[in-house]
C-alpha cells in the first residue's frame, strides 16, 4: 500500500461519495415522510439515466440541461407512481408496501429492457481535468459534486424555510396532527413521493455522466443508498448525504488497502452492524 | 347433522404424489423438468411463509439459506465425494445453525429494520463467498460429469434429485401445517398480532420467533442441495439471487398470505403464468411488465390472495383450506 495511491483514490471516492448521498437522500426522504421503503429507488435512479441517455443522443440536448429534465420527469413520474401503487396501502403493514413498489420496480425493468435492451450504454461528455502531480481530477466528478451540493442545499431551505417544507414536516412528525391544522396529507405524501423519486432520478442521470450503464444498473446504487441510508439514519436527509460522504470516501480508501473483491463484504458488515447497534444511525439520537 | 371433515394433509400430499407421478407416466422428461421447479418454489414458499405468514417478520434475504444449503451439499459431494443423500441432510443443519446464530441478533429488530438487515446478510454472503476460495470464490464450483456416474448417468440423477424435491416439498408442507395447528403456531400469530401483548400473556417472543427462523431456513437449504446437485454449476449470483427470493415473497402474496395452501397455490400460479409469458413471442419482452401488473393488482385488490379469496367468499371452505 503507498500513500501516492490512497490520495487520488480517497479524492475519487469522496466526489462520488456526494452523488451517492444525494440518491439516497430520495430514498430516506421518503421513508422519513411515510415509512416505506421505496424497492423502486434502485430503476428509478436508471430512468434518469436513460432520459439524459435519450436527450443527449437523440435530440444532442447537453446532459446538464438533460438533469433539469430528469428532475421534472421525476416529480411528475413519483407522483404518479404514489397515486397508483402507494396511496391506497399507505396505512398497511411494511409488507405491503415493500412489495407495491417493487411491483413498480418490476414494471419499469421490464419496460426498460424491452425498450433499450441491456446493451450497455454511456454518456460520451469530457470536460477535461485538473491535477497536480498524482491527483488528477476530472471535470465531469466536479460538475457532479457541485450539483449534488446544490440540489442538497435547496432541499434543505426547502423543508426548513418554505410553507410546504413544513408542511410535509409535519406531516412526517404526525400525520393526524397535520391533518387537524388544516394540512392536506395525501398531498404533501404524494409531493414527498415525487421529490424523492427526482432526486434518484436526477442521481441517475449524474451517474450517467461518469460511467456506462444498462436498466439493470439502479440495483447496486439501490443497495448503496440502503447502506447510506441506514449509516445516516432512516429517514434522514442530511444524515444520508453525510452517509454518500462517508460511504464513497470509505469505497475510495479500502480499495488501496484491501483486495477490491473484498470492499463490499466490508460495506455489508457495517449495514448490519449499524442496524444492531445504532439503528438510528451514526449521527442519529440515542433511542 | 354429522359433519365429515376432509383432512388436509393426506389430501394435499395424495395430491402430490399423483402430480409428481405425471411426468413419469407420461415419460416425458421437459414436464419434469418444469414440476422440479415448482415443487422448488413451494418449498421456498412454505419456508418463507412461516416466518413471514405466521410471525409477521418480512425476511427479504430467506435465499441465503437456498444458497448455503446448495453450497455445503456441493461442496461435500465435489471436493470430499459424497454421495448427494448424505451431502443433502449434513448440508442442512450448518444452515440452519447458521440461521440461529444470524437469528438471534436480527430478530430484536422489527418491521422495515428486519427486512433490510435480512438484505445486507444476503448480499453479505454472496459477496464473502466470491472471495472465499474452498468454495471457488467468484467462478464458483462446477461437477466433474464423472460424478454423476455412481447415480447411474446424468439422466438417472436428475430423476433422483426430482423425487428428493418432490420429498422437501411434502416434508416442508407437513411441517408448516403442523406449525400452524399446533400451539407453537399460536404462539407465533400472537407475536404477529401484537408482540407486547404476547409477551404478557407468556410466551417468550424472542425463543419463538427464533425457532421460527430456524425451520424456515431447513427446507430452503434441503432445496438448494437438491437443485445445484441437478444443475452442475454453483457459482454465488445464482445461489444468493435476490430476485429470486423476492419472487417468493410475491408467490406467498399471490396465494394467500398465512395459509397453509397459500404458497402452494401461489408457487403453481406464478410460474405456471411465467413459463407461458416468456413462451409467448408476443409477450416475451414484457413477462416482468405484467408480472410487476399482476402484482400491484393483487397487493392493491385482492390482498388476502387466491386462497384468502376463497376462504373469505366461500366461509365453508375455511375448515377444509388452512
Amino acid at each position: 500500500m503507498s500513500f501516492d495511491a490512497l490520495v487520488p483514490s480517497a479524492i475519487d471516492g469522496l466526489m462520488l461519495g456526494f452523488v451517492y448521498g444525494l440518491a439516497a437522500m430520495g430514498l430516506t426522504l421518503i421513508f422519513g415522510v411515510m415509512r416505506v421503503i421505496n424497492l423502486s429507488h434502485g430503476p428509478v435512479i436508471a430512468l434518469g439515466m436513460y432520459v439524459v441517455y435519450v436527450l443527449f443522443t437523440g435530440v444532442g440536448v447537453n446532459p446538464y440541461i438533460g438533469l433539469i429534465a430528469a428532475l421534472v420527469i421525476g416529480l411528475a413520474f413519483g407522483i404518479a407512481v404514489y397515486l397508483v401503487a402507494v396511496d391506497r396501502v399507505i396505512d398497511q403493514p411494511e409488507l405491503t408496501t415493500l412489495l407495491a413498489t417493487f411491483s413498480v420496480n418490476l414494471m419499469i425493468i421490464g419496460i426498460a429492457t424491452a425498450v433499450f435492451t441491456t446493451t450497455p450504454r454511456a454518456v460520451d461528455i469530457s470536460l477535461g481535468s485538473v491535477g497536480t502531480g498524482n491527483v488528477t481530477i476530472l471535470g465531469t466528478h466536479v460538475v457532479a459534486v457541485v450539483v449534488a451540493m446544490v440540489v442538497a442545499a435547496t432541499l434543505y431551505a426547502f423543508l426548513f424555510r418554505s410553507r410546504i417544507g413544513k408542511s410535509i414536516r409535519a406531516v412526517a412528525n404526525n400525520r393526524a396532527a397535520a391533518e387537524l391544522m388544516g394540512i392536506d396529507s395525501r398531498r404533501m405524501l404524494a409531493l414527498s413521493f415525487g421529490i424523492g423519486t427526482a432526486l434518484a432520478m436526477l442521481s441517475g442521470g449524474l451517474l450517467a455522466t461518469l460511467f456506462a450503464f444498462t436498466p439493470l444498473s439502479g440495483g447496486t446504487y439501490e443497495v448503496k443508498s440502503f447502506v447510506i441510508v441506514v449509516l445516516g439514519g432512516l429517514g434522514n436527509p442530511s444524515g444520508a448525504l453525510i452517509g454518500g460522504i462517508v460511504l464513497g470516501l470509505l469505497e475510495g480508501v479500502s480499495t488501496v488497502v484491501i483486495p477490491v473483491s473484498w470492499v463490499p463484504v466490508f460495506e455489508y458488515a457495517i449495514f448490519i452492524l449499524i442496524l444492531l447497534v445504532r439503528p438510528s444511525g451514526l449521527f442519529g439520537s440515542r433511542t | 347433522m354429522i359433519r365429515y371433515r376432509i383432512p388436509f394433509l393426506p389430501v394435499v400430499a395424495v395430491i402430490i404424489a399423483a402430480v409428481a407421478a405425471l411426468p413419469i407416466v407420461i415419460g416425458s422428461p421437459s414436464l419434469r423438468e418444469e414440476l422440479f421447479l415448482v415443487f422448488m418454489l413451494v418449498t421456498l414458499a412454505s419456508s418463507i411463509n412461516i416466518i413471514m405468514g405466521y410471525t409477521g417478520y418480512v425476511s427479504f434475504g430467506h435465499i441465503v439459506f437456498f444458497g448455503l444449503g446448495g453450497y455445503f451439499a456441493f461442496y461435500l459431494m465435489q471436493v470430499q465425494g459424497w454421495h448427494f443423500l448424505f451431502a443433502l441432510i449434513a448440508s442442512a443443519f450448518p444452515a440452519s445453525l447458521i440461521a440461529l446464530l444470524i437469528g438471534i441478533p436480527i430478530l430484536r429488530l422489527r418491521g422495515a429494520y428486519f427486512a433490510l438487515a435480512t438484505v445486507g446478510i444476503n448480499e453479505a454472503m454472496r459477496t464473502a463467498i466470491n472471495n472465499f476460495e474452498p468454495f471457488g470464490g467468484a467462478v464458483g464450483m462446477f461437477f466433474n460429469f464423472s460424478i454423476y456416474l455412481q447415480y447411474g448417468g446424468a439422466k438417472s440423477a436428475a430423476v433422483l434429485a426430482y423425487y428428493t424435491m418432490v420429498l422437501i416439498a411434502i416434508a416442508t408442507i407437513g411441517t408448516s401445517y403442523a406449525i400452524k395447528r399446533s400451539k407453537f403456531g399460536l404462539s407465533l400469530m400472537a407475536i404477529r398480532e401484537d408482540q407486547d401483548v404476547a409477551m404478557v400473556v407468556g410466551i417468550d417472543p424472542a425463543r419463538a420467533k427464533v425457532t421460527a427462523y430456524v425451520i424456515s431456513s431447513f427446507f430452503p437449504a434441503l432445496a438448494g442441495a437438491t437443485f445445484f446437485f441437478k444443475n452442475g454449476i454453483i457459482e454465488p449470483g445464482h445461489a444468493f439471487d435476490l430476485i429470486r427470493s423476492i419472487e417468493s415473497l410475491v408467490m406467498v402474496v399471490l396465494g394467500g398470505i398465512g395459509t397453509v395452501a397459500g404458497p402452494i397455490v401461489g408457487a403453481a400460479v406464478y410460474e405456471w403464468l411465467r413459463s407461458f409469458l416468456i413462451t409467448s413471442s408476443a409477450l416475451a419482452n414484457f413477462q416482468l411488465f405484467l408480472a410487476g401488473l399482476l402484482l400491484l393488482v393483487v397487493v392493491l385488490f385482492v390482498k388476502s390472495g387466491l386462497v384468502g379469496w376463497l376462504r373469505n367468499r366461500f366461509p365453508m371452505l375455511r375448515s377444509y383450506i388452512p
